[in-house]
């Protein structure tokens, strides 16, 4: 019997042969990932941990400033500061400053510290994202990364996989978000919780990296563990760009068990929006639209889709027109690079002549944290990953999760728009 | 961790999801009472008032969706909530709270049988908890033998010291 992706990262990360799911297994850690407030509760438990003077290796900890950053308040500055303070007293190699990073997910692969076949632990959610790079990676609390960042490992208990099959080509105007979003209705917020997501089939073989990120970022919003592509030869080249170290490209067997099989038929997918207030209430666009549901905010960004391929749909819908009157829009680019990248190809000229606002790189609209707060009453359309109660503000807002172009079309109309649509009317 | 805790059942729905459990905006907070004072507030602007110390949320399934932020736990504990039971419970929230020494406890038949207001005994050496309102008694799941004895050792943090300890021989 042959083991998924999963199983098999993790056994070899412990040491074994073969692990089955449910097993509990301890796990040599890769990388371990932390932002200011996940750092600041962490290092917190590791001060009170006796013998623990030193992280286990200050080349695997990553350490990223990016969400309530530039410090929304001096209550933010101290925890921004305390983990600085902690970098610098570790000599922590990955320490990511405002101006110097962005948005943690976006960072580390641009920056090369995934790769495939590693563990990734991170105190974030959204830590899943690197199973766009054929990598195990998940998030946990801050006294689980305490104790990672001291020991090196992690216990994990092996989680049973869900294999998710796409068939067929993305229409005009869909993109990986459409699918996942469809996805996550399909499987529900709690469909794959304690499992892993294995994504397959023809479609995803040909979407792009970016396309992966997004979709492995939202496996968490169907409660899963993980979420995990196969790399590929694109996965490789755009890792040997960044990194020189060694990695292993491991496969699931093809007798390997999964708990479950779906199907996804992509041909006739429209582009989708999750509605108010679970990630799983999707609905196709024309349904939505249908309602003329008008907007008070469009945000563009987060570590869903944040990145420069983003940005460039964005930039195409807006390019030379304005956004609609009593709206505002949003854009984060997810990283420095990315906000360098988007400068020297004049999007951020082209976003902000149509009356975007740009902003630093940064989480902070996509929690509620600042810089896009939601006030009583307000609906906004983002290209974010969660639409839960009081998620980006006011208990009392809502928010419609959809892509890049449908949040860019949604921004010239003020409702909810089918880029599509948008597109024959010739707006 | 005490041997038992008694308080009244406060009751909710299924995805009780960790943005209303202590909203983003409350994430730079560190203090468990501060914390405590905004438990729930994005699902129950009432929650932390009309509680009392020792009382237990009892919800159905998917407890704790969402982030992974430890302040949520680390939030209703602060608000002096003694236990919480549920259907079941997110993944990452569920280590979280065996983390932090926050009771939890699966059982569909409690929450079932538990009306808003009830009054709760909990007992989490056994997973016992008592309807003493409703004279019923319902198991929760027992935890994995492994997480059992993390709870037993105290929790991870001596877990930890005792590995440091191995390694330095």
């Amino acid at each position: 019997m042959g083991m998924t992706l999963t199983e098999k990262i993790l056994a070899r990360h412990s040491g074994q042969d073969r692990v089955e799911p449910g097993q509990i297994i301890n796990a040599k850690v890769d990388l371990v990932l932390a932002n200011e407030l996940s750092a600041a509760v962490a290092i917190g438990v590791m001060r009170g941990i006796k013998g623990a003077d030193r992280v286990f290796d200050s080349s695997r900890i990553a350490l990223v400033e990016d969400h309530f950053v530039p410090a929304k308040d001096a209550q933010s500055a101290k925890l921004a500061k305390l983990m600085k303070d902690f970098a610098i007293e570790q000599n922590i190699e990955h320490f990511f400053d405002v101006g110097r990073g962005g948005i943690e997910h976006v960072v580390l692969p641009e920056e090369g510290l995934i790769a495939p076949g590693e563990l990734i632990v991170g105190g974030d959610s959204h830590t899943c994202t690197y199973g766009a790079f054929g990598a195990f990676a998940t998030g946990m609390g801050s006294t689980d990364i305490a104790a990672a960042f001291v020991l090196g490992e992690v216990w994990l208990k092996v989680p049973g996989s869900i294999k998710l099959v796409y068939n067929g080509n993305l229409g005009h105007m869909v993109y990986a978000k459409d699918l996942m979003l469809r996805t996550v209705g399909e499987l529900g917020i709690d469909g794959a919780t304690y499992r892993a997501i294995e994504y397959h089939g023809t479609t995803v073989d040909e979407l792009s990296i970016t396309g992966r990120i997004t979709m492995a970022n939202m496996a968490i919003e169907a409660g899963a563990k993980n979420g995990i592509f196969h790399a590929d030869a694109k996965t490789i080249a755009y890792v040997k760009e960044r990194t020189s170290r060694n990695f292993v490209v491991e496969g699931a067997d093809a007798d390997a068990v999964y708990e479950r099989v779906v199907t996804i038929d992509v041909d006739s997918l429209e582009p989708q929006v999750a509605c108010p207030h679970t990630p799983d209430n999707v609905h196709p666009i024309s349904e939505v639209a249908a309602d003329n549901v008008n907007v008070d905010q469009v945000f563009i960004g987060s570590c869903t889709n944040g990145y420069i391929e983003d940005l460039r749909v964005v930039a195409k819908i807006l390019e030379g027109k304005k956004i609609a009157s009593n709206l505002r829009v949003i854009v984060n680019p997810g990283s420095q690079k990315v906000w360098m990248q988007a400068a020297q190809e004049g999007i951020l000229t082209t976003l902000a002549g149509a009356g975007c606002v740009v902003n630093t790189p940064g989480c902070g609209a996509c929690f509620g944290g600042h810089m896009g707060t939601l006030g009583d009453g307000e609906r906004a359309i983002s290209t974010t990953n969660r639409n839960y109660v009081g998620r980006m503000g006011s208990p009392k807002a809502e928010v419609f999760l959809a892509s890049p172009a449908t949040c860019a079309a949604s921004a010239l109309t003020g409702k909810i728009t089918d880029p599509r649509v948008l597109e024959l009317a010739g707006v | 961790m005490e041997d038992s805790m008694r308080g009244k059942a406060h009751k909710y729905g299924k995805n009780v999801d960790t943005d209303v459990i202590i909203p983003g905006k409350y994430c730079n907070i560190i203090d468990p009472v501060e914390l405590g004072k905004h438990a729930l507030e994005g699902l129950d602007p009432e929650y932390t008032a009309k509680m009392k110390t020792g009382d237990i949320i009892v919800a159905d399934t998917n407890f704790g969706c969402g982030s992974s932020r430890e302040v949520a736990p680390i939030a209703i504990k602060g608000s002096g909530t003694s236990a919480v039971i549920a259907k079941s419970f997110a993944r990452i929230f569920y280590r979280n709270a065996l983390n932090i020494g926050l009771p939890i406890f699966e059982s569909e038949a409690a929450v079932d049988g538990i009306a808003n207001g009830d009054e709760i005994e909990v007992r989490p050496a056994t997973g016992t908890i008592v309807n003493h309102t409703k004279g019923e008694q319902y198991q929760a799941a027992e935890f994995p033998p492994f997480m059992r004895s993390l709870i037993d050792a105290g929790g991870l943090v001596p877990y930890v010291e005792k590995r440091l300890a191995q390694a330095k021989g």
